[in-house]
């Protein structure tokens, strides 16, 4: 009884620690903490558009944690993903300003360029890591500021508003290439969502169930070995980075043709980072991404009440998401660090009784 | 070409590079004691806010550097103790403090954003100065940038000419044979990588009193990031890291000056270079390239050569020590 009190304490504990530090965040800047929480929580869940708003951005997040357990169950860090989203609404960008097609035709054709385009700048940083030696989070990071430079030039100059440039983002695109809405005043639509579910269910069955994903687990877990019992270790990192840049590339899709309409330089959101953040959360189990996407959605479209209501800064949704990720991993450190205490204590017990 | 234009460039170089200067100092420091201080972006973003902040409140310089210091090395020490006492992967506790203290810097700079703020002032060497060529280089600047200077001079010196910095290293290549040999692993961890995260934080000061004063969204922009790349660039000695930041900071003020000279380059050009130039000295340095251009060599030059452009990382980096 006494075991699962303790670890029920030691579940709940990161998230009181995780909201005390938000709470002294609060503090700080002379605010109400209740009032920012309540503000909060109206905001992700005031009315059905809200939670229509959360989902919204749930989408996103869940495609790029999908993408991202690929190359976490390789042992890699694919801090490019941001990027990855971006190259993907920019080749979206390009298909819907460029072709012409009745929006049942062109919307899987802009989905497969998103792909292609966010696939492609995973295999730059991919070939950077395998074949440049290059540590995949300088990579990833650099091909990342790169991107989002690279999108500004095209929103300032060809790609740019006739008349004034903008860096609000492009002209919209034509209505043919935006995603079907559930109707009203709602931004989600059915296409998006289906996406997402679906390719969260095909990545978890491909890890768990396919020669390629155990091939990936071997590498992750000792690269060396993997080697040496005959796994092709560069293509098969090779193939990570490029499937979840491919998922992120749809994520940077979905975010162009369902909810800007358009290319912006705020384009990936920082979807990318926090879809890090979920992965971790969720202890790297695909069963988990979908609900703590799902929280973090909510966190962020809440936290935007802050600046409108309050005049504090959204980031504190940030803050809670980071504190919560930080206390979970030091509780699991001290977690582990108990228990082998635990164990010395046992194992000096048992030497006393012999 | 005119040499004072020449001069007031190497000048601004040296004064625009002193952040990053003192931050992958500091970071060479951390990382040879065996610890990856990943959350530098992070840190060094709340680090500057905090510096511009406190000395914004309470109108002094030197309160505001000091509690910067304070933010940097409680950083350091959260990515410590996550890593020597909790066992935690280094990069991961990292990553996550790089956004958390990332978003904690924006919400709690809100109040201060483009408000103007005190300035580190100009600080002359009175003698020195008039030096022809070197004076108005080195000898005209503002403290921040003396302090860059003596810092590299110091981390040099302290981990290649004295027995503290021998153990240091050994600390950072094997703590096994460090431990045996007597010396304290835990402790001196903690205390490098307090040393190296408060530099970090004067480092972040430094930025938002003296370089771009202020605060503002995104204000450090990526200064955190380009300094462990520095590191890594700059084969874990403070000298080498030095010049890589002076590289970075040159291609930061030719970059303003060429934007003049050559219009049709378009603007976002400059921005990505530097991390584009990360990526081009990182593959440089990675590669293999650099070892079969070696090859090219006779082996006493060669051997010369490769102590120079030395690039292994110290062997225990990044792993936790069980000291019993």
């Amino acid at each position: 009884m006494g075991n699962r009190l303790y670890t029920l304490l030691m579940g709940l504990a990161p998230v009181l620690l995780a909201l005390a530090l938000t709470t002294l965040a609060l503090v700080a800047v002379r605010a109400s903490p209740g009032e920012a929480y309540v503000n909060m929580l109206r905001g992700a869940f005031g009315s059905t558009g809200r939670v229509a708003d959360v989902l919204v951005a749930w989408v996103p997040l869940l495609l790029c944690a999908a993408g991202l357990l690929i190359t976490f169950t390789a042992g890699l860090w694919n801090i490019g993903i941001e990027g990855q989203i971006v190259f993907g609404a920019i080749f979206t960008t390009w298909a819907a300003r460029t072709l012409d097609l009745p929006t049942p035709l062109f919307i899987p054709i802009l989905l497969l360029m998103g792909a292609l385009g966010g696939g492609f700048w995973g295999l730059v940083a991919g070939a950077l890591k395998a074949y440049g030696r290059v540590h995949e989070i300088f990579a990833g990071l650099g091909l990342n500021f790169v991107a989002m430079a690279f999108t500004n030039y095209l929103i300032l100059d060809p790609w740019k508003r006739p008349g004034i440039a903008s860096t609000s983002g492009t002209e919209l695109f034509p209505k043919a290439a935006w995603l079907p809405t559930f109707g009203g005043a709602f931004a989600l639509g059915p296409v998006e969502v289906a996406l997402a579910v679906a390719v969260t269910v095909l990545v978890y069955l491909a890890l768990r169930g396919t020669r390629w994903g155990l091939e990936l687990k071997a590498i992750g877990k000792n690269i060396r070995s993997a080697f040496l019992m005959g796994v092709p270790t560069e293509r098969r990192m090779l193939s990570a980075f490029m499937l979840c840049g491919a998922l992120a590339g749809l994520a940077g899709t979905t975010q162009s043709i369902g909810v800007y309409h358009r290319l912006t330089p705020a384009i990936s959101s920082g979807y990318g980072y926090l879809a890090i953040l979920v992965v971790m959360l969720a202890g790297y189990r695909a069963l988990w991404i979908a609900p703590v996407a799902f929280f973090f959605a909510a966190a962020n479209k809440g936290s935007l009440q802050l600046p409108l209501q309050m005049q504090l800064d959204s980031a504190l949704g940030g803050v809670l998401q980071g504190a919560l990720v930080l206390f979970v991993v030091l509780m699991q450190g001290v977690r582990g660090r108990v228990a082998s205490r635990q164990v010395d204590v046992a194992s000096r017990q048992v030497d006393k009784e012999q | 070409m005119d040499t004072q234009l020449v001069i007031a460039l190497l000048a601004s170089i040296l004064a625009n590079s002193a952040p990053l200067v003192i931050a992958s100092v500091g970071e060479t420091i951390t990382e040879r004691a065996g610890v990856i201080n990943l959350s530098l972006d992070g840190s060094i973003l709340l680090a500057a806010m905090t510096g511009f902040a406190v000395a914004f409140v309470t109108s002094s310089l030197l309160l505001g550097f000091l509690a910067a210091m304070v933010v940097g090395a409680l950083v350091a020490l959260i990515v410590a103790v996550a890593s020597i006492e909790l066992r935690q992967d280094q990069v991961a506790v990292g990553f996550v403090l790089t956004l958390l203290c990332a978003d904690l810097s924006s919400f709690l700079g809100n109040p201060f954003v483009r408000k103007p703020g005190p300035a580190v002032g100009h600080l002359p060497i009175p003698l020195l100065d008039r030096i022809p060529v070197l004076g108005p280089i080195f000898f005209d600047q503002n403290p921040v940038v003396y302090l860059s200077l003596l810092s590299i001079i110091i981390c040099w010196l302290w981990i290649f000419k004295t027995r503290p910095g021998l153990i240091l290293q050994g600390i950072g290549e094997r703590p096994a044979a460090a431990f045996v040999r007597g010396a304290n692993v835990r402790l001196l961890r903690y205390a490098y990588v307090l040393v190296g995260g408060a530099l970090v934080g004067f480092a972040g000061a430094g930025y938002s009193l003296s370089v771009k004063l202020g605060w503002s969204y995104h204000h450090t922009y990526g200064l955190g990031w380009i300094a462990l790349a520095i590191v890594i660039f700059g084969g874990w000695d403070p000298l080498r890291a030095a010049m890589g930041a002076y590289l970075f900071g040159a291609l930061g003020s030719l970059g303003s000056i060429l934007q003049g000279v050559v219009p049709g380059v378009p603007t976002q050009v400059f921005q990505a270079a530097p991390f584009a130039l990360m990526i081009v000295v990182l593959l440089l340095v990675s590669s293999q390239g650099l070892e079969r251009f070696l090859t090219l060599f006779p082996p006493p030059i060669r051997r010369r050569l490769s102590g120079a452009l030395r690039v292994a990382p110290p062997a225990a980096l990044g792993t936790a020590f069980e000291q019993e």
